[in-house]
């Protein structure tokens, strides 16, 4: 899974490169979290602008980190989502659970 | 009830497989827009997911995992109906613990066969000759339908 980190002052963004989030490349997004949290990063923002699709699998990996996150006090925010990775946000009702913005500006502000 | 379309593909039992059946999936709906007023985008996103989600399924919870075994694909496209069909080669997983209700959003698992039903109108789940097949139906009549029968 190709992903690229900026490290900014209040939070890491990390923007996925891929068009696909499926159970074949979730469990990567997942160490790749992972590594995140043990370099002692917890404040993420996941650019999400080139994901064309996303499955139950990519959507478990997002909702893994927001947890892990949260356990180290920290937090997993969103952007850039596309109109049909939305709907399944609101079917499932993660938008719910995370906080989701339009772009990586805004994502970076509210923390 | 004329069959416009009928597809029957087999992969190996490996994830990486997953995209070139959701594209399947998504130019099937390409094909249902000539005669279906539903969003063309969204209609392709919803069969490329049943379709991923019904093979994740296959491929981790029936045939766990096996390089060894296949998953057989069945797409039929009628003028109404769309059935999609996965076939595993396994001892099966229960899908009846999954049920209509929205999952647990803290949960970081089992939401794909709430999505599939979401999306479908039904959903069964049944033993066949070499393991169990996921019958999924999904009616394609709309109120404003510009299909007609030639």
């Amino acid at each position: 899974m190709i992903v690229t980190s900026k490290d900014f002052d209040k939070a890491v963004v990390m923007s996925i490169e891929e068009e696909r989030l499926d159970a074949h490349n979730s469990n990567e997004l997942k160490s790749q979290l992972m590594n995140l949290f043990e370099e002692g990063k917890a404040n993420i923002v996941i650019d999400l602008q080139n994901v064309r699709f996303i499955d139950s699998s990519g959507l478990g990996a997002l909702v893994s980190g927001f947890k892990n996150a949260g356990s180290r006090e920290g937090n997993v925010k969103l952007c850039g989502l596309q109109k049909q990775v939305k709907s399944m946000f609101e079917l499932t009702r993660l938008h719910r659970v995370f906080e989701i913005f339009p772009t990586e500006e805004e994502a970076l502000a509210s923390f | 009830m004329k069959n416009l379309l009928e597809v029957d593909i087999k992969v190996p039992n490996q994830t990486k497989y997953l995209r070139l059946i959701g594209q399947i999936g998504e130019d099937v709906a390409g094909a249902l827009q000539k005669f279906n007023d539903s969003d063309p985008e969204e209609l392709a996103y919803h069969i490329n997911l049943v379709l991923t989600e019904a093979m994740a399924n296959a491929i981790k919870h029936a045939n766990k995992n096996d390089p060894n075994k296949d998953v057989h694909i069945s797409i039929n496209l009628t003028d109404d109906q769309l059935w999609i069909r996965v076939y595993d080669q396994g001892q099966g997983f229960d899908i009846s613990s999954a049920d209509m209700q929205t999952p647990d959003p803290e949960l970081d698992h089992g939401r794909g066969v709430f999505l599939i039903r979401s999306l479908m109108d039904s959903v069964k789940y049944r033993r066949c000759e070499k393991g169990n097949v996921l019958e999924m139906y999904k009616s394609l009549r709309t109120t404003h339908s510009n299909y007609s029968e030639e």
